[in-house]
């Protein structure tokens, strides 16, 4: 605790996992636009290897599991803060087995887990917004109260409070934390309220970038020993103007900036666990960035 | 005087008993314990006590503890009432140790939650501060560990990991270690978060929490909402509603309401009270000066009477005592013999006897010598301790010992404390009651007398003040209860006494101000009927003081039976009037409902904070939905009690209005224009034929009132669709406004009908009530009124010169203040109308809402006099509840 926000952003370890075959045909998705299979595992290769050798994180992969065609959005089947690791219970069912392979990767990193067993409970992890100093809690369809609840319960140092997530699939759909104190939020309507709902909610003070596309706004910060801040966000390519926001010159004098290319249409995200002070991170449909997040073992 | 032996349980565990006076208020009593605790920075702490309901409630320093504990239990905890948000910007290391101990005891108990990781963090510090270097020589430290409680779910690798890391600490002093622990503590969110148990509105349950920052809403674990304290506007309750009206955001362009239902009405106010503390203490630069800026207030008066924060602070920063050694004892979460060894024992059964078995540190403080002193006696000794403790007194002990010298040092902190003092030794009878009011009175008209006035407002104000003096005098003798009018009248006139606004307003400040050190009696009030006498006394009578004795008591009074109290609370209104802090003592506990505004608005800066009965059992039969209606036309100085004044005065009021200024005056600017004329424009006819009959009902201290002083009161009662009575509109504005009956006959006319009565529900804001709809009203009218005005205002109409009217909303509240400048033959006039609707369904004390928004209309406006209030009221006589 001491030292909260000291440590904000810093990471060991990531979690990934493979993109499943079944992907392109059976994953969930709120679009209906093609999927190009081969292209996203490319670009997922990349993706790791930007987080193993740019970043030069640990990165412990998880196969593929053909019967589950999301797992690749590693983002959603946990949560971790800390030395604690809650593993989630995903909003859709076909999901639920996603958390077994991430309990146990979580685990092997020494990580005091925590599981979601209440039947009544879903959360996602991509509904899961830590800020460094509290938690957000996006009420969506894939997350319900009970979930914020029992999130509330494994991290009870931190407050919890609960946004509405009316528009989009997750609360981290359009905003993230883009370094201590930074909220990286989209433009639209639905995620500005949203933002003022927290604003109202927290005791602290954050300063916003509001970037005009709400899925650029998913990005992730890490502060790595090695490499300083660092911000993983869309491409130019992909969000020309959100780009703009983003990079270095304008917000982030001394942050690296990474830009990771999309994965096609679809997007998808991963997200891993996390650890040490924070969070993992993970994108949503359609965001750009892949997160990372590493864990070290206990204190 | 009777002793009490009081039983504070300290937050190390240890009892400290000592003996109170049985009248002895909070201060006293928290003020002992701080001493005995050798505390300086004692305004984030407080004592607490269970009441009947086996609820935990703060004890009230400005109030008698009798009359708070209403048991014969006297025991009491010392707990810390405001968490400081950074604990590091306390001065003394002993502040912090006892803020350690408070947190260890609330980390312990589970109120303040954290994870498993911090609880370790957090036990190794306390260990670290409690016994020191870890001794790797030590037998068995895990036996050790386990015996003291650091977590309500503590277990063997929790105690294991905060060995390993107090191991870690070695080296850090224990006052570091307190630092850390608190550093570390401060940043749960749970950290000073005082929760109740409420429903929203839709009867969900939820715990609403009070901290430094505001009000959280918090639905089980998840904080729901927030509202900080810049985000509201007024804090109120009603019966066991409470409610909150939110600043409109940006985008927004109303303010908003939110209700909360509480468990019952004891609950929502001490929900209420606890806020209004918080607010005061961690948002104001100083407590807020209780009437100054109120007009017209309904219910409880109570404010936060102590220091604020920054005061708190700022006196901190005085301190310049070498740091006070005190031994650490490792709380009472644990049972060490006293070597420091582990007793084997299990860690609850360690615990009780621990408690039982601790040793006070007696050998700082014996205080058990004080036993047989008087209060008074005490206090001295006190001062006196104080003063050699503390070489950065400025003064000596003034006369009325001190409790504490340091609390004078605040030049802004509230009088109450020196108060208090004072009142201890009081007897609080009635007969005492009326000696000192008599005393203030004596004071008051020879400083009057004194106050050197241009040529005939001399006599003028002689007359007035003699007036004032008798109508006081009225109040303190009124002892026929069933006329609440009578008090009110009285009330009136006292508030009339008229000031050229010359050097005589000064002088009548300056008098009011040094005599207050005399008006040291409070009386508590514990109940309110009065407002009920109202509503159903079947008219007895416009109250005219002319000497006449009060009408006869209707049957209804008759059957009231809390006839002291009423009386008490005449005199109440009246002890309060001169006197500002006092409103602060002098709080009244029986409404039912109360409010609070943590930003006063600009313009028309009324702090309301109605609070509720705590008799709720037996005045809550009647639900009540009340409209008083307050109209006070000010008009100049000392136009009210005689027209004699009048040449002198117009020549001043000449004066000042050449520098007066515009209509864009508000209140404030008001305030200090002195000399204004006031007129009425709108005001038609004028029941200048009135006779004026107010007179104090008895004369037992051999006063009369002059004519010059009375005022006619005139009330009916008036069904909501304001029939027109004996038609006198007697308001500016273009709403409907209430008839005025202006009659020296029964002047409350009561009109009884049975409506439906939507605007009760409407006024319950988002609360969804289960009230009936049908409800039957009563309404009354009461105007009072000085006769002399319509004499000398309203024959001629004037030319108008500005008009402006500014209104004011608030839940149960609204305001609308009228001003009016007209030009009459060369004299300009001001006329300050002001209208005040109060909502509420509790019983509304209408004398003493009267009394003290004529009192604080005064205040307001000292070069002004109260001609005319018409109250009007609107009673639902449906029971409920």
């Amino acid at each position: 605790m001491a030292g909260l926000m000291a440590g904000y952003g810093h990471y060991t370890h990531a979690v990934v996992r493979g993109i499943p075959a079944s992907l392109a045909k059976e994953a969930l998705r709120s679009s209906q636009t093609e999927v190009d299979l081969a292209k996203a595992v490319k670009e997922h290769e990349a993706y790791v290897e930007v987080l193993r050798t740019r970043l030069g994180l640990e990165v412990v992969e998880l196969p593929a599991d053909e019967s589950l065609p999301d797992c690749v959005f590693v983002e959603d089947a946990a949560v971790v803060c800390g030395d604690t690791a809650l593993i989630t219970r995903p909003g859709a069912e076909s999901r639920r087995g996603e958390t077994e392979a991430m309990k146990g990767a979580l685990k092997d990193l020494n990580l005091n887990i925590v599981e979601m067993t209440d039947e009544n409970a879903t959360l996602d992890g991509g509904d899961v917004l830590f800020t460094g100093r509290e938690f957000f809690v996006g009420l969506s369809k894939r997350t319900n109260q009970r979930g914020a609840e029992i999130l509330a319960d494994a991290f009870k140092d931190y407050a919890v409070s609960t946004v509405p997530v009316l528009d989009g699939l997750h609360l981290k759909s359009f905003c993230s934390m883009g370094g201590p104190g930074l909220i990286v939020i989209g433009s639209s309507e639905p995620a500005q309220k949203a933002l003022k709902i927290m604003q109202q909610m927290s005791d602290h003070r954050y300063d916003k970038l509001t970037v005009p596309d709400d899925l650029a706004a998913n990005c992730i910060y890490m502060n790595l020993p090695s490499k300083g801040h660092v911000l993983l966000h869309c491409t130019a390519e992909e969000f020309p103007e959100s780009a703009k926001v983003l990079s270095p010159p304008s917000t982030f004098s001394n942050f690296v900036s990474l830009t990771i290319k999309h994965i096609h249409p679809q997007s998808w995200q991963e997200g891993p666990p996390s650890e040490q002070p924070n969070w993992f991170s993970g994108l949503d449909l359609k965001s750009t960035c892949l997160c990372c997040c590493s864990s070290c073992p206990g204190l | 005087m009777k002793l009490v032996v009081c039983h504070v349980t300290l937050l190390d565990g240890t009892d400290f008993t000592c003996e109170v006076e049985k009248r002895a208020k909070g201060q006293y009593l928290f003020f002992k314990v701080c001493e005995h605790l050798n505390l300086l920075e004692k305004d984030y702490f407080g004592l607490t006590y269970q009441d009947n309901h086996d609820q935990k409630c703060w004890l009230d320093p400005t109030k008698e503890i009798k009359r708070q504990i209403r048991s014969n239990n006297w025991q009491f905890a010392f707990n810390v009432k405001f968490y400081p948000p950074d604990p590091s910007l306390l001065t003394e290391d002993i502040t912090r140790y006892l803020l350690c101990l408070q947190l260890r005891e609330d980390v312990a108990s589970g109120r303040l939650p954290c994870s498993f990781v911090t609880h370790a963090l957090l036990g190794s510090y306390t260990l670290q501060a409690e016994i020191g270097d870890y001794e790797p020589d030590q037998p068995r430290p895990l036996d050790f560990i386990s015996q003291l409680t650091f977590a309500p779910n503590q277990n063997k690798e929790m105690e294991e990991k905060i060995l390993e890391l107090y191991k870690s600490h070695r080296g850090m002093t224990p006052a570091q270690a307190d630092t850390q622990f608190l550093e570390n503590a401060k940043k749960l969110s749970m950290y000073g978060v005082d929760l109740h148990h409420a429903k929203d509105s839709e009867g969900v349950d939820i715990m609403l929490g009070v901290c430094a920052n505001g009000l959280l809403v918090y639905k089980d674990r998840l904080r729901i909402n927030r509202f900080a304290w810049p985000k509201i506007l007024k804090i109120s309750y009603k019966r066991n509603n409470f409610y909150i009206k939110i600043r409109p955001g940006e985008t927004e362009q109303f303010e908003s309401t939110v209700g909360f239902k509480l468990q019952n009405h004891r609950a929502a106010k001490r929900l209420w009270k606890v806020c209004v503390e918080n607010h005061s203490f961690f948002r104001l630069n100083a407590p807020e000066p209780p009437t100054k800026a109120r007009f017209l207030t309904l219910g409880s008066k109570f404010r936060y009477s102590g220091r604020t924060q920054a005061q708190t602070r700022m006196a901190s920063s005085l301190i310049d005592r070498p740091a006070p050694s005190f031994e650490r004892t490792s709380s009472k979460r644990t049972s060490r013999s006293l070597d420091g060894a582990p007793m084997i024992s299990i860690t609850e059964a360690g615990r009780e006897s621990a408690e039982n078995g601790r040793e006070p540190h007696l050998e700082l403080h014996s205080d058990s010598k004080d036993h047989d002193k008087t209060q008074e006696e005490v206090l001295k000794h006190q001062a006196s301790i104080s003063q050699l403790k503390r070489s950065f007194m400025e003064a000596p002990p003034p006369s009325p010992p001190q409790p504490n010298q340091w609390e004078k040092r605040l030049t802004s902190s509230p009088a109450t404390i020196r108060l208090q003092q004072q009142q201890v030794s009081l007897a609080e009878e009635i007969a005492s009651v009326l000696f000192s009011r008599q005393t203030d009175i004596g004071l008051y008209s020879t400083a009057k007398a004194a106050c050197i006035f241009p040529e005939p407002p001399l006599d003028a104000v002689k007359t007035t003040s003699s007036a004032a003096t008798t109508s006081s005098a009225a109040v303190c003798s009124f002892s026929a209860p069933q006329r609440p009018l009578a008090t009110l009248s009285t009330a009136l006139s006292a508030t009339e006494v008229s000031v050229p606004q010359t050097e005589a307003a000064t002088a009548d400040n300056t008098t009011s101000d040094t005599k207050e050190p005399a008006k040291t009696t409070e009386v508590e009030i514990e109940e309110t009927v009065v407002v009920q006498e109202i509503s159903r006394a079947p008219k007895p009578g416009l109250v005219t003081v002319a000497a006449s004795p009060p009408a006869a008591p209707s049957a209804e009074q008759e059957m009231r039976e809390q006839e002291v109290k009423v009386q008490e609370e005449a005199v109440v209104v009246e002890e309060a009037k001169p006197r500002k802090e006092e409103s602060i003592s002098s709080e009244s506990e029986s409404e039912e409902e109360a409010e609070y505004h943590p930003y006063l608005p600009v313009s028309i800066s009324h702090t309301q904070i109605p609070e509720e009965k705590e008799e709720e059992e037996e005045q809550e039969k009647q639900e009540e939905d009340k409209t008083a209606e307050l109209q006070v036309l000010a008009s100049d100085a000392s136009s009210l009690p005689a027209e004699v004044i009048q040449p002198a005065e117009e020549t001043s009021r000449e004066e000042e209005e050449s520098r007066k200024e515009d209509d864009t005056e508000t209140e404030e600017t008001e305030k200090t224009t002195n000399a204004e004329e006031e007129k009425e424009v709108e005001r038609e006819t004028e029941e200048s034929t009135d006779d004026p009959m107010v007179t104090p009902d008895e004369a037992p201290n051999g006063l009369t009132l002059p004519e010059e002083g009375v005022t006619v009161i005139d009330a009916h009662a008036e069904e909501e669709e304001e029939p027109k009575m004996n038609g006198e509109p007697s308001l500016i504005e273009a709403e409907p406004l209430p008839q005025v009956i202006c009659c020296s006959e029964p002047p409350v006319v009561k009109t009884e009908m049975v409506t439906i009565s939507d605007t009760f529900a409407a006024q319950k804001t988002e609360i969804a009530t289960k009230e009936v709809p049908i409800v039957h009203t009563e309404t009354k009218t009461i105007t009072y009124e000085a006769a002399q005005l319509d004499g000398n205002g309203d024959g001629e109409p004037g030319v108008l010169m500005t008009a402006q009217t500014i209104t004011s909303e608030s839940l149960c509240t609204t305001t609308t203040t009228h001003i009016t400048k007209t030009l009459k033959g060369g004299l300009s006039e001001t006329r300050i109308e002001k209208r005040i609707v109060i909502t509420g369904d509790c019983d509304i004390d209408h004398d003493q809402a009267l009394a003290q928004a004529i009192k604080e209309a005064k205040e307001q406006h000292p070069d002004m006099s109260v001609t005319r209030v018409v109250v009007h009221k609107e009673t639902e006589l449906a029971e409920e509840d």
